[in-house]
């Protein structure tokens, strides 16, 4: 029981960083209809851009930059995520401006590779010396490591399950976020033009809606998004990888199967999808084996593919000619 | 004389038969002419370079059938490539031990050893592809992006598997005396890789393999299949109206890339210098394929040779500036999307590119000529 409990919770945590990250696949295939590969770079951007901040912030309230004994006043954590929203979803904006608005109206397929494309730059512009580097490194703590055990049974059998207040905030925050975007997408205008652009593009051209700076907004939404992920990603793991490590790419890689099986283009799936694959994952890495975690979302996938291509929430596309 | 006329000349079967098989044997020809000839004019730096660049053109051809001929995009050929490294590899590696007591190389060029590398390719071919049959199953449900999808879902699941496996047993006497029980481990080196596989590939192997890869898919694109698929990448609904299996096409187009691309896999292996691991599975090095397919332009099999060669000699050029070196890939890239979208040559044969004249040889009349 308390084994379950305490997978239960990095299963929530895990899965709405998933959540968050599939948020911004589904939003950019839900209006552009590809699958834009360069959106984990967006999270690397944002755990880099936390570390390179706080590294530089720290120092400002007399702590160490690289073990500070106290975390720094919330204000300072709560300035940096900002920071790092806005600077993310600046890039968002800017990678749509410059690589795939010129392919507006080229083959899915070039678009892809730009993507892929945009994605080794990214990676490989962030490797360099004078950027983020290419080694790997730790993430000063900017929260208190505080950790409340739950008690269970008497006596003899007596167990504890931890509930870090880290993996509390990263649920709190992502419910947020997630709740905020909820109501921007079914609650205003502006949400109501996206929907628009994403049935139809060439009807909500019609109808008024500036396509161009709808889909602008969707980059930078998703964006800010994945920022976000990124920030609370090295808050949980403090180890962080060198911006072209396949551990990012493959974080990347499972966020946009929770995408896929939630139904790609739905927001609410794309929630449900990453829960799920948490799930699946951190359940089965406990009770069958951790080796083949990224083999059981994987499995998960092409089975929920087969049985049902459009993914759970997803609406089935008719085909004409 | 009408034009017609000219085009039907009463050969006998023994001349067709012998004009079918010329472009075989030009290219075994020109594969044995690189072999003697090219390491020692170039040096065994640019051979090596050669030889990777043939390989990248095997798998870039192959991987043309089912992306650019057959319009289905495929992201997971390098899985294929590996599961015909890894199952050329063991062949040759365990019975080498078997037979000769040592994984290390047997025989001179075409000599016994190099005989059993080839049927070990050959094997690695069509184990991948089997796979290439069941990844090409849920092509026959989904399209586009889905089934791009499941094939990296592919590559990801056979790379973590791979890791799993067991070490290799590199001992004659353990071999021979082991139960069967011990190969349930799958001894093929786990994340590591496969290292102690003999180093059979040379020049002139990897460039026969090249010819007839090169040959077949020319042939496929020009048969009555080959238009099928083509019909299949430009509407599959259409297709279908037509009377044309699309389902079959899709298999077929898998099935044999997936062939080509295990053998490209094998020679892959036994290279020097190379050690085969899960991490080839992945979708990074799928990759590299799909960029070679779509800078060459969709179905032109010369273009992509052309970025195969380009791509696989890109690395080596900006050796100097290492650092900078994907940064301008990544560039060069986007650059080629954006002001080329269609690839070096569309859809064309580098030869749609050449001066009329240069099509037909000097001693043989134009039809158009001859019909004056």
């Amino acid at each position: 029981m308390a084994d379950f409990l305490q997978t239960l919770m990095t299963a929530l945590a895990i899965g709405s960083l998933y959540a968050l990250i599939a948020l911004g696949y589904t939003m950019v295939y839900g209006v552009l209809k590809f699958i834009n590969f360069a959106h984990s770079d967006i999270v690397v951007l944002g755990a880099w851009l936390s570390y390179s901040f706080a590294i530089r912030a720290l120092p400002l309230v007399g702590l160490d930059a690289h073990n500070p004994a106290t975390p720094p006043p919330i204000w300072m954590t709560a300035g940096i995520f900002v920071a790092v929203l806005l600077l993310c979803s600046l890039a968002g904006f800017l990678i749509e401006r410059l690589a795939y608005r010129p392919l507006r109206r080229a083959p899915r397929l070039n678009v892809l590779i730009t993507a892929i494309g945009v994605s080794l730059l990214l990676q490989n512009v962030g490797q360099l010396d004078f950027v983020f580097g290419a080694s790997p490194q730790k993430m000063p703590a900017l929260l208190p490591n505080w950790e409340l055990p739950i008690q269970f049974g008497q006596g003899e059998s007596i167990r504890y399950v931890v509930l870090p207040l880290i993996d509390c905030i990263i649920f709190a925050v992502s419910g947020l976020l997630m709740l905020a975007l909820e109501l921007l997408i079914f609650r205003t205008k502006f949400g109501t033009a996206l929907r628009a652009v994403s049935f139809n593009t060439d009807f909500a051209a019609l109808m008024g809606i500036p396509v161009d700076r709808a889909i602008s907004l969707t980059f930078m939404l998703g964006s800010a998004l994945a920022g976000a992920a990124g920030f609370l990603y090295v808050l949980k793991f403090p180890s962080m990888n060198q911006p072209a490590h396949s551990v990012w790419v493959l974080l990347g890689l499972k966020a946009f199967v929770a995408a896929v099986v939630g139904g790609i283009g739905n927001i609410r799936g794309a929630v449900l999808g990453g829960f799920i694959i948490a799930f699946v994952e951190q359940f089965g890495a406990y009770y069958i084996s951790s080796n083949y975690r990224d083999v059981y979302v994987f499995s998960l996938l092409i089975l929920i593919l087969l049985i049902k291509p459009t993914g759970l929430l997803g609406s089935p596309v008719r085909e004409k000619v | 004389m009408s034009a017609s006329d000219v085009l039907i000349e009463p050969t006998s079967h023994g001349v067709n038969i012998l004009k079918s098989a010329a472009p075989i044997l030009v290219g075994i020809a020109l594969a044995v002419g690189i072999q003697f000839l090219l390491p020692s004019t170039v040096g065994p730096y640019y051979s090596r370079l050669v030889i990777d660049a043939g390989i990248a053109m095997i798998l870039a051809v192959s991987l043309n059938i089912v992306n650019g001929m057959t319009g289905q995009f495929s992201i997971g050929h390098a899985g294929f490539m590996t599961i015909g490294a890894y199952t050329a590899g063991s062949i040759t590696f365990y019975s080498s031990l078997l037979i000769w007591g040592t994984a290390a190389k047997h025989g001179s060029f075409l000599g016994s050893g190099e005989w059993m590398f080839v049927i070990a390719c050959l094997c690695g071919g069509i184990t991948a592809s089997i796979a290439g049959f069941v990844v090409g199953l849920p092509s026959l449900r989904l399209r586009g992006d889905y089934l791009a999808i499941v094939t990296l879902g592919f590559g990801e699941i056979l790379r973590v598997l791979l890791q799993q496996t067991g070490k290799v047993v590199d001992n004659a006497e353990i071999v021979r005396n082991a139960p069967l029980t011990t190969f349930a481990t799958v001894p093929v080196g786990g994340a590591i890789g496969f290292d102690g596989i003999p180093k059979y590939t040379t020049l002139f192997w990897v460039y026969a393999f090249l010819a007839i890869t090169v040959i077949f898919a020319y042939r496929l694109k020009r048969s009555s299949f080959g238009r099928a698929m083509l019909s299949v990448r430009e509407d599959e609904i259409a297709a279908q109206a037509m009377g044309i299996n699309t389902s079959r096409q899709k298999l077929l187009a898998f099935i044999t890339a997936a062939f080509f691309a295990g053998v490209g896999g094998g020679l892959l292996a036994h290279e020097s210098g190379v050690i085969i691991s899960p991490k080839d599975a992945g979708f990074q090095r799928s990759f590299d394929y799909v960029i070679m397919t779509v800078l060459g332009g969709r179905g032109s099999i010369t273009g992509v040779m052309l970025a195969a060669i380009l791509l696989s000699g890109l690395p080596e050029v900006l050796r100097d500036f290492e650092r900078y070196r994907i940064i301008i890939y990544a560039a060069l890239l986007i650059f080629m999307m954006l002001s080329r979208p269609q690839g070096l040559f569309g859809i064309h044969e580098i030869w749609d590119f050449f001066p009329r004249s240069w099509k037909t040889l000097p001693w043989k009349k134009s039809p158009r000529e001859e019909a004056q």
